[in-house]
């Protein structure tokens, strides 16, 4: 076939089948961009990764000091010594009482929307609406509403209180995660017990809700990590309480690891501040281990589901 | 002969015969008829009812929040009207209140923190969907959304003992190179700066912004791609020209998420702003901002008034936070990008 005319290529002129290949003029410009282009998102992805490091590291750093099992198990001593007993039970507490109000709330918003409600319902998208306005709130005026529909007609601060306001926090999380989990519910499971002529509650009880069940607890641990470590809230609705003594009583003020670490933070002495920066670990270590851990769940419920 | 056909086979014959007793066989018309049971019935119902209530819950609950701050507010409403919003005297002691001054704050350190984390943001949606191998992807995109778990509390005080100090060593630099921008002012003295808070924003809403564009771009269908690629494009060329026009809306409401989260953040912010209550050019000059000024004096406040007037600058917040909600829904409404948004906490 070889007819001795030589190939062109383009303006460039004769093909010579002795040049190194590399692009030259145009292509070279564009394959540096390009190049510089994914250099840039490289690194700003090591940024990230960089910043959580420097974050979680500082916090490691400072706190891993004093941390002991002494610091978990007894109560303050005066202003800087002892442990956080007393606050890791508060923010139990509190945290608990929050979770026991917005998880069944949230799981029942969740089902209404994808079990009851019809892919077109307009009622359907006034509580989606609602529940994007809920998340969007700032957690300091979920704070300011709850001060001024239960601190202010009880005329005292309480860990109540707190829980409520920590509830609104955790009630459209919950609600949109357990929306997703139930969304991915294959139909032919809700069909096969229509056709069996079981009853939509049973269907829900014990078909739905069961295989959304990973989920639904990976929903509810974010929910609560995320609660766990909201300081607004409990700024405004629990700020007073027995700083050395541990406290059962919901309804008096309850002392939280967030709101040691906030009042810590200006104290003037060093061994408080220390307290502190241990405090800020136990909370950080337990925080991402509940995310870490809701991940793994989440990932399993996954794979058996066959996604 | 032994077949799956045979034992009917034998039933049919059985009954035929009459040697069967009535119960074994097939059942009469009349005793299998299906009757729903009323208390099933009840139970669809009860399971409704409950799930409505919920629903309601939701809805009254936004509603009362809304109806608790204008009330809580009403003594300063009713005192300084809508000039509350422009005035910036903040006097506790003379009674006199403008959110004027925070407001202005509120929206520098927000823009400020959204100037630096959306492209950030995107290029790291970017590098995640596009260019990591699937086993980086797989652990820098989970650690990049940690940074949205660790609480504000840990960013404050973070900020205030670590940054704080280094944003204090790199003002001056960054004061010579770009001074003659009047944003870049001459360094205060201590660190405690818009610029500051603008970095903890920063590193706040940099994981919403980067997990909700990476989601976005993984929905741009192969065959785009791969079709510019066939034509010669350079993976550039084709984030420019295929996808980051076909995402553009989402990454819009990535963005305002990103904001309404900046905008009323109370607590990160107030350790490192210093809750003055200024107006200044400059990012290094101390400020404050709407939600951080109710975190650091609603307990401390010396009069009604002041609470009032934190309930006003509350109910301020609110209005903006369920304007960026609602924008950033419209926003998406544009493409299915609904779920990629609801994905991410």
């Amino acid at each position: 076939m070889s007819t001795g005319t030589p190939l062109v290529l383009g303006e460039t002129g004769l093909f010579d089948p002795s040049a190194p290949l590399t692009p030259s003029g145009n292509l070279r410009r564009r394959t540096w961009v390009n190049t510089f282009v994914r250099i840039t998102a490289t690194a700003a992805a090591l940024f990230a990764v960089a910043i959580l490091v420097i974050v979680i590291f500082g916090v490691v750093q400072r706190g891993i000091s004093s941390l002991s099992l002494a610091f978990v198990t007894q109560t303050p001593q005066g202003l800087a010594g002892g442990g956080i007993f007393n606050y890791i039970v508060g923010t139990v507490e509190v945290i608990a009482l929050g979770a026991i109000i917005a998880l069944p709330l949230g799981i029942l918003t969740g089902l209404y929307l994808t079990e009851f409600a019809g892919p077109r319902s307009r009622l359907a998208g006034v509580i989606k609406l609602a529940l994007d306005m809920m998340q969007g709130l700032p957690t300091i005026v979920v704070g300011l509403f709850i001060y001024g529909l239960i601190v202010i007609p009880q005329h005292k601060q309480s860990g109540l209180a707190a829980s409520f306001a920590l509830a609104i926090v955790m009630l459209p999380l919950m609600a949109r995660s357990s929306q997703e989990v139930l969304l991915l519910v294959p139909n032919s499971l809700r069909e096969a017990a229509d056709a069996l002529g079981v009853n939509r509650w049973r269907t829900v009880i014990s078909v739905i809700v069961p295989s959304a069940l990973g989920g639904i607890a990976t929903g509810a641990i974010l929910a609560i990590a995320r609660a766990a470590g909201e300081t607004a809230p409990v700024l405004i609705c629990n700020s007073i309480y027995d700083p050395n003594h541990t406290s059962l009583n919901i309804f008096h003020g309850v002392p939280t690891i967030p709101m040691l670490i906030y009042t810590s933070v200006d104290l003037p002495l060093p061994d408080a501040v220390a307290r502190a920066w241990t405090a800020a670990l136990v909370l950080v270590v337990v925080i991402l281990c509940a995310n870490i851990g809701a991940r793994v769940m989440l990932a399993r419920s996954r794979a058996k589901m066959g996604l | 002969m032994v077949g799956p056909g045979d034992e009917d086979f034998r039933t049919l014959r059985a009954v035929s015969s009459g040697t069967m007793s009535r119960s074994q066989g097939p059942r009469s018309p009349t005793r299998g008829r299906v009757r729903p049971k009323p208390a099933s019935r009840t139970g669809d119902r009860v399971m409704f009812v409950l799930c409505a209530v919920a629903c309601l819950i939701v809805v009254l609950t936004l509603a009362d929040v809304v109806y608790q701050l204008a009330d809580n507010a009403r003594p300063a409403i009713s005192k300084f009207g809508l000039g509350f919003l422009v005035h910036s005297t903040w006097r506790p002691g003379f009674k006199q209140f403008g959110a004027g001054a925070l407001i202005y704050g509120t929206l520098v350190s927000s823009f400020f923190a959204l100037a630096l984390a959306t492209p950030l943001g995107v290029a790291i949606g970017l590098y995640l969907s596009m260019m990591a191998p699937p086993r980086v992807r797989a652990t820098v995109g989970p650690l990049v959304e940690m940074l949205a778990a660790v609480p504000s509390i840990i960013y404050g005080f973070w900020g205030i003992v670590v940054l704080v100090p280094f944003v204090l060593s790199i003002e001056p630099a960054l004061h010579g190179a770009l001074g003659f921008i009047p944003l870049f002012g001459h360094p205060a003295t201590i660190g405690i700066s818009v610029f500051s808070a603008g970095l903890v924003l920063t590193v706040m809403i940099l994981p919403i912004i980067s997990a909700l564009s990476r989601d976005l771009f993984l929905t741009v269908p192969g065959e785009l791609k791969d079709g510019a690629a066939a034509l010669g494009a350079t993976q550039w060329e084709i984030i420019r020209g295929i996808v980051l026009p076909s995402t553009a809306s989402g990454v819009g409401a990535a963005v305002v998420l990103g904001l309404g989260r900046a905008l009323g953040e109370a607590i990160a912010v107030s350790f490192v702003i210093g809750d003055v209550n200024a107006t200044h050019v400059s990012l290094f000059a101390p400020g404050a901002t709407a939600a951080e000024r109710i975190a650091n004096q609603f307990q401390g406040a010396i009069n009604e008034l002041q609470i009032a007037s934190m309930f006003y600058v509350g109910l301020i917040l609110v209005v903006i936070g369920m304007i960026t909600s609602v924008a950033a829904r419209a926003i998406a409404r544009r493409f299915d990008v609904n779920r990629a948004l609801g994905a991410t906490v």
